[in-house]
């Protein structure tokens, strides 16, 4: 008799119940939705602070100081120490590794061109180099730690030169990096009168330049090259100055302010397995021998904060909209049960007990939530899908532990909202619902 | 009448009128708040990405090509910015501008290694590099002899912490560090000293100022080209790596506040057309009898509409209200700073109240309008 009542009251009132329906599955979809958002937005802003460039930086051990203004080394080139270029792979076996974007080796080296006057620094790195390490094959460079670079030159040379569409950005004038061709700072392009396609001598080699690089600071008037003919100049192959890492790190917190070496064994293993920018520079330390890394603060300080920021309003906003679909629900769900007065009447003048007469109306919630949840849950998804698409051109995960949580909530919501107006259509006298005096 | 219906109306239904009142106001707020935060957010954001430091570069125009590496002993021989730069970067910016001058030297110490020795404002330095960890900054009074030691420079030129001596162009100065400065970046291997103790020692002005220009994008370019224009004598530079970035992460999180405000505006509306369309089909039998009391169907379609209306501009008011503490309260738990009342968003709010109001009124009046009052009477 009970499964019938509620299935008849299912069928015989399909509008008021596809209301209450639709009301249920817009809230769901719009709580799942932000609650997907607002989970993964942390881990998107983080990817996001990375066009900032680098967090971490690493020094040989034993580095002497850095004579330099404007990005101009006053210091003999050959003075100091080097990192050997053969350890770098290694960033990669770090157990963070896959919160290391990428790292660009440095090797400044000063050279004179030919038919100028003046010193120039030529800059040796990575645009877009392929290293292995084990079984791991990746590219790293400046493309990915310094994406506010930009280079003007010559798309056919670059094309040319590397594999039909293996990358989606636009590669027109980067140089590869086995390449005799050099990125030409603006000012200095400026200066020596050159454009991209031209060939500059520095220390008796023809270089080509492959386009002209723009990036707002000292690089500007400098010369950039590949790492390999950079070591050639300076007659020191394998050797890096420093490196450049950039790294998705957790905001610092209490923990990650402690000094690793008071730390009991507990407390380090916790402390070695966040991904904090201090830990992150400690294993990078281990890997990398006779190194030095340290954290380039502007960076690794700031994003901190402003992640914490952006996280902060992201789940106030979402409580905002958690808050005005549950008000939604049962606001639907309360309506449509106030209107049921008659009914109410009809069933206890027939000698339903409250008891019997509420758990009607729950079960129909319950079902009804459930229906609506499990719809909206799916509009929701595919919403955050899209929201993560247009908005970071990446996926947005759903937890599919957020799927049993998202139906509880909204049962309960539905039986908040329901509990009012069920009362009060239990409480109500059947004498005055069955003469329409409701 | 009309007046003394829509009152006795609500009073004699205040259980049902409140509910359909409360919903709006809620909604109202929810609504408030969520465009209160979204057009004030950016403002609050860029404030915080502000702490990156200069977004905007003066230099002197000869420093690109120094001739520094001609010279023996590294001085840099370029032409300084004049004396009154940073007030002039102030005054063409406005005050909330800050900018920082430095000036810098290669000097040589006692036992002759080499080492850039810088000139700055201290306290303008400060204020502009928040991600500079000092142990202590030199007193601001000048010709202390006080300076800030590069974490790298300190390791070199003084080990033990003790005054030493720098010189310049046959010139010594006796340096005392009063505290070390770490950044992980160039200037751990420098000497930081007051502007006007390096100018008297080395001769040398400012030949660059770093600027943090508030705005937006649009607002920086335009004031970069103020900047250009006023200092004719001067490279005014954009530093990508800041603008960039600040311009990529606050577009997403400007897109994605977008997204959450849209949502959460339509579900507020959708809640209030719930509440409302269940509160006017409730009292169909009032409609009945007015209609059977021989009013036509535009005065009762006046009087609902009106009551609807009426409901719509409380609800908007007061919802405003209540948004706005809302969105103020958001902002110091999550900002530390208030987030200014925006009243550009009321005639929104107050506009969307009263046409979800009218909408939820007049849809229902639509459908009992087919109905013969006599029905409704009856209880059927």
């Amino acid at each position: 008799m009970f499964p019938r009542l509620v299935y008849e009251s299912f069928r015989r009132q399909t509008r008021r119940k596809l209301l209450a329906g639709i009301a249920i599955t817009l809230g769901v979809a719009v709580a799942t939705a932000m609650i997907a958002v607002a989970t993964d937005i942390g881990d998107k802003i983080n990817r996001e602070l990375r066009s900032y460039g680098a967090n971490l930086v690493i020094t040989p051990q034993e580095d002497t100081l850095d004579v330099e203004i404007g990005g101009i080394n006053l210091k003999p080139p050959s003075d100091g120490a080097f990192l050997n270029e053969a350890d770098l792979p290694r960033i990669r076996g770090t157990f963070w590794h896959h919160n290391i974007v990428g790292f660009s080796p440095m090797l400044p080296v000063t050279v004179k061109v030919a038919g100028d006057a003046d010193q120039v620094t030529m800059l040796g790195t990575y645009f877009e180099k392929r290293l292995i390490f084990g079984n791991d094959n990746f590219t790293t460079g400046v493309r990915a730690t310094h994406p506010w670079w930009k280079v003007e030159g010559n798309c056919e040379a670059a094309n040319n030169s590397r594999p039909a569409g293996s990358n989606a950005r636009s590669t027109c004038g980067w140089p590869t990096d086995d390449s005799q061709n050099v990125l030409l700072g603006e000012r200095l392009a400026a200066r020596l009168g050159k454009h991209s396609g031209d060939v500059i001598e520095v220390g008796g080699h023809e270089l080509t330049v492959s386009g002209i690089l723009s990036t707002g600071s000292v690089e500007d008037d400098q010369i950039v090259a590949p790492l390999a003919l950079a070591q050639q100049i300076l007659g020191r192959p394998g050797a890096v100055r420093h490196v450049y890492v950039s790294a998705l790190t957790k905001p610092p917190d209490a923990l990650s302010a402690r000094d690793p070496k008071t730390m009991s064994p507990e407390v380090y293993d916790r402390w070695y397995c966040s991904p904090y920018v201090e830990s992150i520079a400690y294993q990078l330390q281990e890997a990398i021998p006779h190194s030095h890394v340290e954290q380039i603060r502007q960076v690794a300080q700031n994003e901190g904060t402003v992640l914490s920021r952006i996280e902060g309003l992201m789940l106030l906003v979402t409580l905002a909209a958690l808050f005005a679909s549950a008000l939604a629900v049962s606001a639907a769900t309360a309506t449509t049960i106030f209107e049921r007065r008659v009914e109410v009447g009809l069933m206890k003048a027939l000698g339903a007990g409250n008891l019997t007469v509420a758990a009607i109306f729950f079960a129909e919630a319950t079902l009804l939530a459930l229906i609506g949840g499990v719809l909206g849950f799916t509009a929701g998804s595919l919403l955050a899908h899209q929201i993560g698409r247009s908005i970071f051109s990446s996926q947005i995960s759903i937890q599919p532990v957020l799927f049993p949580i998202i139906l509880a909530i909204a049962v309960l919501v539905t039986f908040a909202g329901s509990a009012a107006a069920i009362r009060r259509a239990v409480k109500f006298d059947p004498v005055f619902a069955l003469r329409g005096e409701a | 009448m009309f007046v003394r219906m829509l009152v006795r109306a609500a009073m004699l239904r205040r259980g049902r009128a409140a509910a359909a009142l409360f919903a709006m106001i809620v909604a109202a707020a929810v609504a408030t708040a969520t465009m209160n935060l979204y057009v004030d957010v950016q403002a609050k954001l860029r404030t915080e990405f502000r702490n990156y430091g200069a977004n905007v570069v003066v230099v002197a125009r000869d420093i690109a090509q120094p001739d520094a590496a001609h010279n023996d002993d590294g001085s840099a021989e370029t032409q300084s910015l004049p004396a009154d730069t940073v007030g002039t970067i102030e005054s063409v910016l406005g005050t909330k501008t800050l900018a920082v001058p430095f000036a810098y030297a290669v000097a040589r110490t006692s036992n002759g290694q080499s080492v850039v020795a810088v000139g700055t404002d201290f306290g303008r330095a400060r204020q502009l590099n928040h991600w500079w960890s000092v142990t202590r900054w030199p007193d601001s009074a000048a010709n202390s002899g006080q300076a800030l030691i590069g974490m790298r420079a300190a390791a070199v030129v003084t080990p033990s912490r003790q005054t030493f001596d720098l010189m310049f162009q046959g010139k010594t100065i006796h340096v005392t560090p009063a505290g070390l400065l770490q950044t992980g970046a160039g200037e751990d291997s420098r000497i930081y000293l007051d502007q006007s103790e390096f100018r008297n020692w080395t001769g040398i002005g400012p030949t660059t100022i770093e600027v943090a220009v508030n705005g937006s994008p649009a607002e920086i370019d335009q004031g970069m080209t103020r900047l250009a224009d006023a200092l004719p004598g001067a490279d005014v530079r954009p530093v990508r790596q800041i603008q960039e970035g600040e311009a990529n992460v606050l577009n997403k999180t400007r897109a994605t506040l977008y997204a959450a405000a849209t949502l959460v505006v339509l579900t507020s509306a959708l809640c209030v057309l719930a509440t409302l369309i269940g509160w006017v089909f409730d009292r169909r039998r009032d409609f009945a009898i007015m209609k059977a009391l021989g009013a036509s169907e535009g005065l009762i379609s006046t009087f609902f509409a009106a009551e609807a209306a009426a409901l719509g501009v409380a609800g908007a008011v007061l919802g405003f209200l209540v948004g706005i503490g809302v969105a103020a309260w958001i902002g110091r738990v999550n900002f530390h700073a208030p987030v200014v009342p925006r009243f550009e968003i009321f005639p929104y709010v107050l506009a969307g109240g009263v046409a979800v109001a009218l909408i939820s009124a007049i849809l229902p009046i639509g459908l009992l309008r087919r109905v013969q009052p006599a029905i409704i009477l009856r209880g059927e």
